[in-house]
């Protein structure tokens, strides 16, 4: 082979070209979605023009390819969505990606701040409660992640605001900055973290629980394998066994589930954004359902099942780092 | 042990009285059943609490709980009986769960069926679906779909089955893999029996088990994509529903907070009932796993 990659990153990189399939099924998808919607970007234009006579529809249908067949419309909606052009939006006056880029930046520091706390403090816990396994502390924390667990997302926010802003008035309500503050430096970023705090606990609660749950019945499964009693047999302290030999294996799952779920946690955005007022992709979603904007709310579909790839293959690269049995060339 | 002992054993219990001895020996599972069987109350006698509409007038706007006891758990800022929404609310959350559990169930089964029994390109091409459907992330599709079929009930309840049959299509692939090369299935294959029989009759009824203890999660989501959905005003108007009553105690949040306070406790505890029944089941089902 004249160019050799490192296996680690050939494995991974072999799993993002299985990606390309799929994204082009969820681009067909959204296409068929569109169509399917009640009205097309002609009505919506017309329609934002307050009317106009018939030949001038028709000839607007012509100018954006309406009149063509459908397998060439889908082939020019995918080129388009390829070079990341989802057409405009009625409502913004903008192009859908300029709208769409605004809201990216807000999103993902909510999902890192979420997915970082939910994954930390969820095999943390995991872990406590597995190596005290039936004792009262494993019961305490597995009936909380039962509660956690059955909590949605708007009622744990609505019950905190209440707490916190309401009742105690230490954190502030919705928005990602105080407006009109023009904090800047390390000010700016105590105010935006502040402003996150309750998005990010709501919305992690739920995915904390999975993880617990996940890394508690893990670790119970590697304590009783073989190398963990060879490791104790030779005198390996407590602590080194828990880092060392059983974490680092108990991890695996607890690893896969963070990405198969990482979609799920973008969804659940939706409410978390739209109840605290961030200016993400969430609540843009929302917005643009509110007002039918089909072409934005196809571009988040889109950017989401992007940006849920990249993260797959993130975490194929952290699962290959961990696990040094995957063969991988 | 006596030689009549030996001679005549005790009969063997039944397969359902071993089931339930073996359920019962799990506290947590015992609860859940306990508050399933509370919320299937509620829902039954809806009825009985509020005959007429749980959407009228009951009494004055914003009374609080344990005041007036024609509204025992108080009236929102309509000043629409709480207790009655509460109930109803059972009524609309288990019904769009138990259906669209089993839309995503059936979708799954059928996927999950074909694509582990042919294998080959065909399971190739369904898996790229199933990845597909759990690449984009399933709320928003969900509101898209919603958006444009509309908020009624029935397309609220088939959206919300169309988003969730990824897992159960998983696990039914994995079931039928590991069964299709079994001794039964090629000897009905010998005796000249069809795939779809075989597919339907003879491997679906052993790889269902798996299944049904998953269905309680899939109501449980379901039951929570609905009170989401419903919360941020998407769902059927015409009906009382869970969390549609949150969402509009949001906005009385500050002086009320109880009605938002308690259509979510309802929430919470189904949603717990649910889990703590699947994994009661689970544990049932297969004794010998290790906990």
């Amino acid at each position: 082979m004249p160019l050799t990659l490192p296996p680690m990153l050939a494995y991974a990189l072999r799993r993002l070209v299985q990606a390309v399939p799929v994204i082009i099924l969820i681009m067909i998808g959204t296409f068929l979605l569109v169509k399917l919607a009640p009205g097309d970007t002609v009505d919506a234009l017309v329609g934002d023009m307050g009317g106009a006579d018939a030949n001038f529809i028709a000839q607007m249908r012509v100018e954006y390819g309406l009149d063509q067949p459908i397998w060439v419309q889908l082939w020019r909606y995918m080129a388009k969505l390829a070079q990341f052009d989802f057409g405009w939006s009625f409502v913004y006056e903008q192009p859908v990606s300029v709208v769409l880029m605004d809201r990216l930046g807000t999103t993902l520091l909510l999902m890192g701040a979420s997915l970082s706390l939910a994954f930390s403090v969820g095999i943390l816990l995991g872990a406590v409660a597995a190596r005290r396994a039936y004792s009262v502390t494993d019961n305490l924390i597995s009936t909380l992640g039962l509660v956690f667990y059955a909590t949605p997302s708007f009622f744990l926010s609505l019950m905190m605001m209440l707490l916190f802003s309401v009742k105690l008035g230490w954190l502030p309500v919705g928005g990602i900055q105080t407006i009109a503050a023009f904090y800047t430096g390390w000010e700016h970023v105590w105010d935006v973290a502040l402003h996150l705090i309750m998005p990010t606990a709501a919305l992690s609660l739920i995915y904390l629980s999975f993880y617990l749950r996940l890394m508690r019945a893990s670790v119970l499964e590697v304590v009783d394998l073989d190398y963990v009693r060879t490791a104790r047999a030779k005198g390996a302290g407590e602590t080194r066994m828990m880092v060392h030999h059983i974490i680092r294996n108990a991890l695996l799952p607890v690893v896969t589930l963070l990405g198969l779920q990482f979609s799920t946690v973008l969804g659940g955005s939706v409410v978390v954004e739209t109840i605290f007022t961030l200016p993400g992709l969430g609540q843009l979603a929302y917005q643009a359902v509110i007002q039918r904007d089909m072409n934005t709310l196809m571009g988040i579909i889109f950017l989401c099942s992007i940006i849920v790839v990249v993260v797959n293959f993130l975490t194929d690269l952290l699962y290959a780092r961990l696990d040094s049995r995957i063969e991988l060339s | 042990m006596t030689a009549l002992d030996s001679e005549l054993r005790p009969p063997e219990p039944s397969r359902l009285i071993a089931f339930w001895r073996r359920y019962r020996r799990n506290r947590a599972a015992l609860l859940g059943l306990f508050l399933f069987a509370l919320v299937l109350l509620m829902a039954a006698t809806a009825g009985l609490i509020e005959p007429i509409d749980p959407l009228r007038r009951a009494g004055a706007p914003l009374t609080a709980p344990f005041i007036d006891w024609a509204t025992p758990l108080g009236t929102d800022q309509l000043g629409r009986d709480i207790l009655a929404g509460i109930f109803h609310g059972a009524r609309i959350s288990l019904l769009i769960g138990v259906a669209a559990t089993l839309i995503s169930i059936a979708i799954g089964v059928v996927i999950g069926a074909i694509s582990g029994y042919f294998g080959g390109w065909v399971d190739d091409v369904l898996m790229r679906v199933t990845e597909a459907f759990q690449t984009i992330p399933n709320f928003v599709l969900l509101l898209t779909l919603v958006a444009i079929l509309g908020s009624s009930i029935e397309y609220i309840t088939l959206a919300i089955g169309v988003v969730s049959w990824t897992a159960p299509a998983r696990m039914v692939r994995a079931e039928f893999m590991s069964l299709r090369g079994r001794e039964f299935v090629e000897a009905a294959r010998n005796l000249g029996v069809g795939d779809l029989s075989i597919i339907f009759r003879e491997i679906l009824p052993n790889a269902l088990p798996p299944i049904i203890v998953y269905s309680s999660v899939i109501m449980a989501l379901a039951i929570l994509l609905e009170s989401a959905l419903a919360f941020l005003g998407l769902g059927d108007p015409n009906y009382a529903s869970w969390g549609n009553m949150i969402g509009q105690g949001r906005a009385v949040l500050r002086t009320a907070w109880y009605c938002a306070a308690i259509p979510g406790i309802a929430i919470v505890l189904t949603v717990l009932s649910f889990s703590l029944l699947g994994e009661g089941l689970n544990d049932a089902l297969n004794p010998r796993q290790k906990k």
